[in-house]
């Protein structure tokens, strides 16, 4: 989960890294009074989880509390990416020396804990990473052994920082990277890390990603920055489907029916599991179909939870019928998920037969779900049918566009879009 | 040689009277694997499925007066790095993890831990490792019956970061005339135990496997790291891949399937996977009932070389 500029920063302090003076604001107002607490030049940022913010128009400069209040108020009514900001942040406009960048993260192919840090701050640090690698400094550190100031210092040295900087930089990095470590941080970064006119260094910007398991044992932190268990953060808003998707799953703890994510095509789907559900996405878009979602069952869901998850996906506007496929399942009762699929149709007024375009399940209890099924006179089949030709089948089965499948969210058709860059952060020059 | 597991293989269950791990136990048992005891803190004295409870692994040493092969770890995330770290101090060698949704700190340090001692991990979020006719550590293919039908012994081992897609591939495999080696349900999560690359020099040593077929998922650097391996090591197996989660590459940031699955750079999108794969001369397959053909072609070129 992805923190709030704000927040991070809180929880830089919280570990004694020095950060520039600054203040939260959720009203213009707020950031008034913050503006003349702090006094000088200030930088006014939109707080949002999304990057491009200084294009957007979401980081402007004032040097009275009463611009500053202007700005913030343009900026709270400014939408970036279809994210509405949480507040402003108001921040001293400081005096800058030197821009640093400093950075925790996992190394995968190694699978442990490194640091980034490199002399260049303040820009995109993939492309320093590009551009200048003989300006990033890079070093894993154990997570069993100790933690150790000098791995921190070996990162900063390589990039032929010295003299006091490098001894006035090396505990804070390594705080970094012990804070990275004591809040089940997936990253954390420090971009610009400056250096100011008189010696001294402070986080003028801050970017952290907790991870989504670790979040049941680091309540304390979470209550004190007032995240609430409904926060998600993901990459985008929870859909009110996928809010009641999200219910269904959590108020019936036997197996999963949920995961659910909503797109606006014609067909429903009732898939699983997690790789099952990823590959008959695909097949169906594939075949040309346009799913109305995506959602994963498994580990042996009740009736009554297989049932309420196909009654959301069946009851969603512009559902015409619904795939029911999984791969092969070992775990989970095919005739448990048969009863519900029927159970939802029959109990919202529809022939079974009509609204599910297929039943692809293969695995245990099949020969109990396949009898459930036939009695109704619902499609299926058995594992001698690919799931790509069970979502050929369902495709057929509803009406399709005659240009083939709709593009994604994000997606334009016939165009490959490069994903946004995560490591950086914001990616924005803020100051300097 | 084998992967992993053989006849004479021996392993406990930790978190053995938990739900899912009482069925595992029996779904092992009647495959044919050895089961030496099982772990649960405070039920030392029961049996599961005719398998003697211990409080601890050490005492489960013993009592039985050996240190197993292996260990499936069953136990809830919060317990899981004890548990691991149990028995990798207690001299096991091989620690299948099935336990999902462990914080990746946790996973670092099991892994960081199980290099030192030189013993392997699978998993976490993993359903462990099927030698068929031969033995399984974990759920894998479920019921004995079952896994049965769906891995039937043949030339091709099998890697997958999803459980269940291990054994739709294998049975596509088994039901071709093909069947499987050894199979692998390596984990869902974005850090593992071994991955495809650190696997591949088992079935290269390993004589009754002749190919490779292996799912992958969007996220992570797993599939360059096994292009990197193939490029700069002359291995003698060819390898057909399945590149599910296509549609992610539109969506950024979004988590789908497994903890590890999400597209968070230019490197870890579908489309740049299967560049790398194709150039390191992995043929990746559309469709899951194209593999045993794409495979068999693989085979046939070589036995003709």
């Amino acid at each position: 989960m992805r923190f709030f500029e704000y927040e991070s920063r809180r929880i830089l302090e919280r570990e004694r890294i020095p950060t520039s003076a600054a203040g939260f604001a959720s009203t213009a107002e707020e950031a008034r009074a913050a503006a003349e607490q702090i006094g000088g030049p200030l930088v006014i940022k939109s707080q949002v989880l999304t990057g491009g913010r200084m294009k957007a128009g979401g980081v402007k400069f004032a040097d009275t509390p009463e611009a500053c209040e202007a700005h913030a108020r343009d900026i709270l009514a400014l939408a970036i990416s279809g994210h509405a900001p949480r507040g402003v942040l108001v921040a001293a406009k400081a005096p800058i020396a030197h821009e640093y960048y400093a950075g925790v993260i996992y190394d995968g192919v190694r699978k442990l804990p490194t640091f980034v840090f490199s002399d260049m701050g303040g820009i995109d640090i993939e492309e320093v990473a590009e551009t200048h690698p003989e300006h990033i400094g890079r070093g894993l550190f154990s997570t069993v052994l100790p933690h150790m100031d000098f791995r921190a210092k070996d990162a900063i040295a390589q990039t032929g920082v010295t003299g006091r900087d490098l001894t006035r930089l090396t505990p804070i990095l390594s705080a970094l990277a012990r804070l990275f470590v004591k809040y089940d941080m997936t990253l954390a970064e420090i971009n610009p890390l400056v250096k100011l006119e008189d010696g001294s260094f402070v986080a003028v910007d801050a970017h952290m990603d907790m991870e989504n398991e670790a979040r049941p044992r680091q309540k304390v932190l979470l209550a004190e920055l007032g995240v609430g268990d409904e926060e998600t953060r993901q990459a985008r808003e929870a859909t009110p489907f996928e809010v009641e998707g999200g219910r269904i799953d959590s108020v019936d703890h036997r197996g999963v029916a949920g995961n659910v994510t909503e797109f606006d095509g014609n067909l429903g789907l009732v898939i699983g599991a997690g790789g099952g559900s990823l590959t008959l996405f695909d097949a169906v878009r594939r075949h040309g179909g346009d799913p109305a979602n995506y959602c994963e069952i498994g580990g042996n869901p009740s009736v009554s939870k297989a049932a309420n998850l196909t009654k959301l996906v069946l009851q969603k506007p512009g559902v015409e019928k619904i795939a029911v496929m999984m791969s092969i399942v070992s775990n989970t009762r095919v005739d448990i998920v048969a009863r519900g699929v029927v159970k939802a149709c029959v109990e919202l007024g529809h022939d079974p037969a009509e609204k599910i375009a297929i039943f692809r399940i293969p695995g245990a209890w099949e020969e109990e779900g396949f009898k459930i099924l036939a009695r109704y006179g619902v499609e299926y089949c058995d594992r001698s049918v690919s799931m790509h030709e069970a979502a050929r089948i369902a495709v057929e089965k509803v009406s399709t566009r005659p240009d083939g499948a709709k593009p994604l969210p994000g997606e334009r058709a016939g165009e490959e879009k490069p994903p946004a860059e995560r490591l950086s952060g914001t990616g924005e020059v803020v100051e300097g | 040689m084998s992967i992993l597991i053989d006849e004479g293989t021996t392993f406990i269950v930790q978190g053995i009277t938990g739900r899912e791990a009482v069925n595992l136990t029996r779904e092992c048992l009647d495959y044919g694997s050895t089961i030496i005891g099982g772990v649960t803190p405070g039920r030392r004295g029961r049996e599961i499925h005719g398998v003697p409870v211990f409080d601890s692994v050490a005492q489960l040493v013993a009592a039985t007066g050996q240190v197993p092969d292996g260990s499936v770890v069953t136990v809830p995330p919060a317990f899981a790095r004890d548990a691991v770290f149990e028995a990798i101090e207690a001299g096991v060698k091989l620690v299948v993890i099935v336990t999902e949704r462990i914080p990746r700190y946790d996973v670092a340090q099991m892994v960081e831990l199980a290099e030192l001692r030189g013993a392997r991990i699978i998993g976490p979020n993993c359903l462990g490792v099927i030698r068929p006719g031969v033995g399984k550590m974990g759920g894998i293919g479920g019921p004995a019956r079952d896994a049965a039908k769906a891995y039937q012994p043949g030339p091709v081992g099998v890697m997958s970061r999803s459980g269940g897609m291990t054994t739709e591939i294998s049975s596509t495999l088994t039901a071709a005339g093909l069947g499987v080696s050894t199979a692998i349900s390596i984990g869902g999560d974005a850090i593992i135990g071994l991955t495809y690359a650190e696997l591949m020099p088992l079935f290269e040593d390993d004589p009754q496997t002749e190919a490779i077929v292996i799912y992958s998922e969007p996220g992570g650097r797993m599939e360059a790291e096994l292009a990197r391996w193939v490029t700069e090591n002359d291995s003698r197996l060819p390898i057909v891949a399945f590149m599910a989660g296509r549609f992610m590459d539109a969506m950024p940031g979004m988590s789908f399937g497994h903890a590890g699955t999400i597209v968070e750079g230019r490197a870890d999108t579908a489309a740049e996977k299967i560049a790398r794969l194709e150039a390191a001369g992995i043929a990746v397959a559309q469709g899951i009932a194209e593999i045993p053909g794409m495979v068999e072609e693989r085979l046939g070129a070589r036995a003709a070389a």
